[in-house]
């Protein structure tokens, strides 16, 4: 067992493919954050807002007002030089800080996708992706053919990993027996050229849409990872991904997801596009001495790399399923739903207001949400506990500083989750002041009137 | 593992090829809603006819204000009372559509933002220099401040009278009043041609889904409207729900004194009016919410929302009709059967914007940013 472990460990491959990630992921992360900034989303999600919803554990993030700008400089300068392969480790290191710490500002802002970004660039730091075709390779004058095969196939594990726990996520009573919330999704997009009036609106579409959305993500990395069915299956990946990209507004994401899983093809596709990208830079190309080519990169601390790619997958794998601890519906208190690759999954919409009792004197007064959380935060916040929780904080210590004695906070809170009627998601008369938050059940939020069976 | 992509196949052929397929609709396929259908509703039976009625109402307060000031006696005063009040009762039902015209000159913020500040009123009286459109001036304009300066100005009729005849003020105050209600029949003016002579077409071809298109933009006016402007205007914050005392004088109509449960009934139809798709001032509903949302349910399991709504907005129009006439002197009473009312709405309120909203698919207000 040990012995087919370290063949394995110690077998190589073609570089190409790592060097093409690379250029593609820097160059990608590169686009996605001019974008960001393009749209305004730096100054109006993590400027104008009073009040950010934090991390557990890290509260210590704070924005830095108009200072953020330098943090999406510095990641935006990061991103290029790794696309580049230009001092990689540094650039990826920082990168990742700096992306990290960009998302660690506002839970408001998660995205599945920003996750998967920032454990990708954190994989990013321990594989040698400027062994082949970098600009550190012209400036160490070394350069490698090929690298050992487990830091290739870490990446293809890792794409699997998202996509087959995304289709597991979409095995629920809700996605495949009551097609929900494509139900509700795709009727909606009624102005799509051709489909919008007739396919968009039919239920058995929203049922088929919803299997095949399952089947999909389950069978796609077996797909990609067999070379006969590679073909097809990239094929699929495209489709699927730009046809979402119609549906949702979800960014950057299915492209991102498009050109990784090239990942999957062999080296000789790789090479292809390395050399296609040499006659492209073959204009500017300057003189400089071509570096030596040694055959294989070779780890100087890989007793150290190892175990932490180890204990990497071994969180990856594990961490979804931490909601099996707590007894309540997972769409209902989202005790452990993000980070776990329910992706685009459920339909969830609440109404919460908060009310501030003087407890000895039984005065109260609702508060304005709109005072302190911005519209995108409000929706956010009204329905999901952990939210719900630190915003009561929030305004008790609101409250109480401006001089309100004896504050308790209560939250009126209506949620409706995919097409259900509305009902009570906060227990109205749990002083959500006095309760603080942990890795223990919330047992301030009610429990959900109905059954949905699966992951 | 092949079987699944075989399976995976067959769908996406499926959808590829019945792409072509569904144009029969004898197979027992959902049709269409139509919502140009609905938008064409909205403005053609609903918004346009009640701005041609307060357009016409405030032609008539701009007559009777006329007469009044060439006579002011109490046979005129009582004809330009009656006069505000049935403009006052129409404008209950053009409030809630902030777009278009009426969304870029903030027509709303200068007809009917209370309570009326009476410093800023007698400031612009006896200076005699004002500009009735600056933002300034909001809570100074509009059928509040025509309700200060028809019942407010002075304690008792005669007093008040006398404010327009043998006052030093009287020339300021007529001509404050005349400015007032000349400015709420120009604007309306305004917003009304603009409906008829442009913006109607462009409302009603706005067809697709995004933040901005008129289905959306009107969702969103009508249940901001419903939160804020009857919800929270009429009876949260007088009531002091929002802060820690009641606010007796901060009701709509307050020196009217008895209009304001007359004014938040009104409004109350109309929302239902809108919801059901009612047209205005004559029978005969078509599209809107309702028909909307029954076709979004049709065949779930789900409960009639549409239903749920009229029941509840009928709930909350009994709630009302209990109170007293006189709002400020309900809150002095006994405040609680006010609060029961703003919980009545509150209800109606989850109803439209969660339920409703969610069924719809619509969202609330622009949130562009990815989704995930």
């Amino acid at each position: 067992m040990n012995g087919s472990l370290s063949t394995y460990l110690n077998k190589d491959a073609n570089g190409a493919p790592l060097a093409v990630f690379r250029i593609s992921f820097g160059l990608m992360m590169c686009f996605s954050l001019v974008r960001f900034w393009y749209h305004g989303w730096i100054e109006k999600l993590y400027i104008q807002p009073i009040f950010h919803f934090k991390y557990y554990g890290f509260e210590w993030v704070k924005s830095f007002g108009t200072y953020n700008y330098l943090i999406f400089i510095l990641c935006i300068a990061a991103a290029l030089c790794v696309a580049l392969g230009l001092k990689y480790r540094m650039a990826i290191i920082t990168f990742f800080l700096s992306f990290t710490y960009i998302e660690l500002i506002d839970k408001t802002t998660y995205l599945n996708h920003y996750y998967f970004i920032s454990i990708l660039s954190f994989l990013l730091i321990f594989l040698p992706a400027h062994a082949f075709f970098s600009l550190d390779n012209t400036l160490n004058k070394k350069s490698y053919a090929h690298v050992p095969k487990w830091t290739i196939d870490s990446l293809k594990l890792l794409i699997s990993i998202v996509y087959f726990y995304a289709g597991l996520a979409k095995i629920n009573s809700d996605w495949l027996f009551r097609a929900m919330p494509l139900k509700i999704w795709l009727p909606s997009k009624y102005d799509l050229p051709l489909i919008g009036g007739n396919l968009m609106q039919q239920e058995w579409f929203h049922f088929a849409m919803s299997w095949s959305g399952m089947l999909y993500d389950l069978s796609i990395p077996f797909l990609l990872v067999y070379r006969k069915t590679r073909i097809f299956a990239f094929v699929l990946v495209v489709f699927f991904h730009l046809f979402t990209r119609v549906l949702f507004p979800i960014g950057m994401f299915p492209y991102i997801m498009i050109i990784s899983a090239l990942i999957f093809f062999d080296a000789g596709l790789h090479e292809k596009i390395i050399r296609l990208l040499r006659s492209m830079l073959k204009p500017f190309s300057i003189n400089w001495t071509s570096p030596k080519v040694i055959s294989a990169y070779r780890f100087s601390n890989r007793q150290i790399i190892l175990p932490i790619i180890l204990l990497f997958f071994g969180f990856q794998i594990l961490f979804p399923f931490r909601y099996l601890f707590y007894k309540n519906e997972l769409f209902w208190t989202e005790e452990g739903y993000r980070m776990s690759w329910r992706v685009m999954l459920i339909e969830k919409m609440g109404y919460t207001t908060f009310k501030i009792v003087n407890e000895k004197t039984g005065n109260s007064f609702l508060v304005d949400n709109s005072e302190f959380l911005s519209t995108f935060q409000e929706k956010q916040m009204s329905f999901q506990p952990d939210f719900i929780l630190e915003y009561a904080h929030f305004l008790g210590d609101h409250y109480s500083s401006l001089g309100h004695k004896n504050v308790q906070v209560f939250a009126e809170s209506y949620v409706a989750l995919n097409g259900r009627l509305s009902q009570q998601f906060i227990d109205p008369a749990t002083d959500l002041y006095r309760k603080n938050d942990s890795f223990k059940s919330k047992h301030w939020i009610l429990p959900f009137k109905d059954e949905i069976k699966g992951f | 593992m092949f079987r699944k992509s075989i399976i995976g196949l067959l769908f996406v052929s499926i959808m590829i090829s019945c792409n072509s397929s569904v144009e029969n609709p004898t197979d027992g396929v959902k049709d269409n809603f139509n919502r140009q259908e609905m938008l064409s509703n909205w403005a053609d039976n609903i918004i346009i006819p009640a701005y041609e009625d307060l357009n016409a109402d405030l032609n008539d307060l701009v007559i009777k204000k006329n007469e009044f000031l060439q006579t002011p006696d109490p046979s005129h005063l009582e004809a330009i009372r009656n006069s505000w009040m049935n403009a006052y009762e129409t404008w209950q039902y053009v409030e809630m559509f902030s777009i278009g015209k009426a969304e870029d000159i903030n027509y709303a913020f200068q007809m009917n933002i209370y309570p009326t500040n009476i410093q800023d009123i007698q400031n612009n009286i006896s200076t005699e220099n004002y500009d009735l459109t600056h933002v300034n001036n909001n809570d100074a304009v509009g059928f509040p401040a025509v309700d200060y300066m028809l019942y407010g100005l002075e304690a008792g009729e005669e007093a008040l009278l006398d404010a327009y005849t043998s006052s030093n003020l009287s020339m300021q105050n007529k001509a404050y009043l005349s400015d007032l209600i000349d400015q709420m029949q120009s604007l309306t003016e305004m917003v009304l041609n603009d409906w008829k002579l442009g913006y109607g077409d462009a409302f009603v071809n706005s067809t697709s889904n995004t933040a901005t298109s008129s289905t959306n933009k009107l969702t969103n006016d009508f249940i901001y409207y419903f939160e804020k402007g009857l919800r929270a205007n009429k009876f949260g914050i007088p009531a002091g729900i929002f802060s820690t005392t009641p606010f007796y004088d901060k009701v709509e109509a307050f020196y009217h004194q008895e209009a304001s449960k007359a004014l938040s009934l009104k409004a109350l139809q109309a929302v239902q009016d809108f919801f059901n798709g009612k047209a205005y001032g004559v029978e005969g509903t078509s599209d809107s919410f309702k028909t909307y949302l029954l076709y979004l349910q049709n065949g779930t399991e789900d409960v009639n929302l549409s239903s749920l709504i009229n029941d509840q907005l009928n709930k909350a129009k009994s709630s009302i009709e209990s109170l007293n006439n006189n709002y400020s002197a309900q809150i002095k009473t006994d405040n609680t059967k006010m609060t029961q009312a703003y919980d009545e709405l509150q209800k109606a309120v989850v109803l439209l914007k969660v339920d409703m909203i969610q069924a719809m698919n619509i969202s609330v207000d622009f949130v562009d940013a990815d989704g995930d």
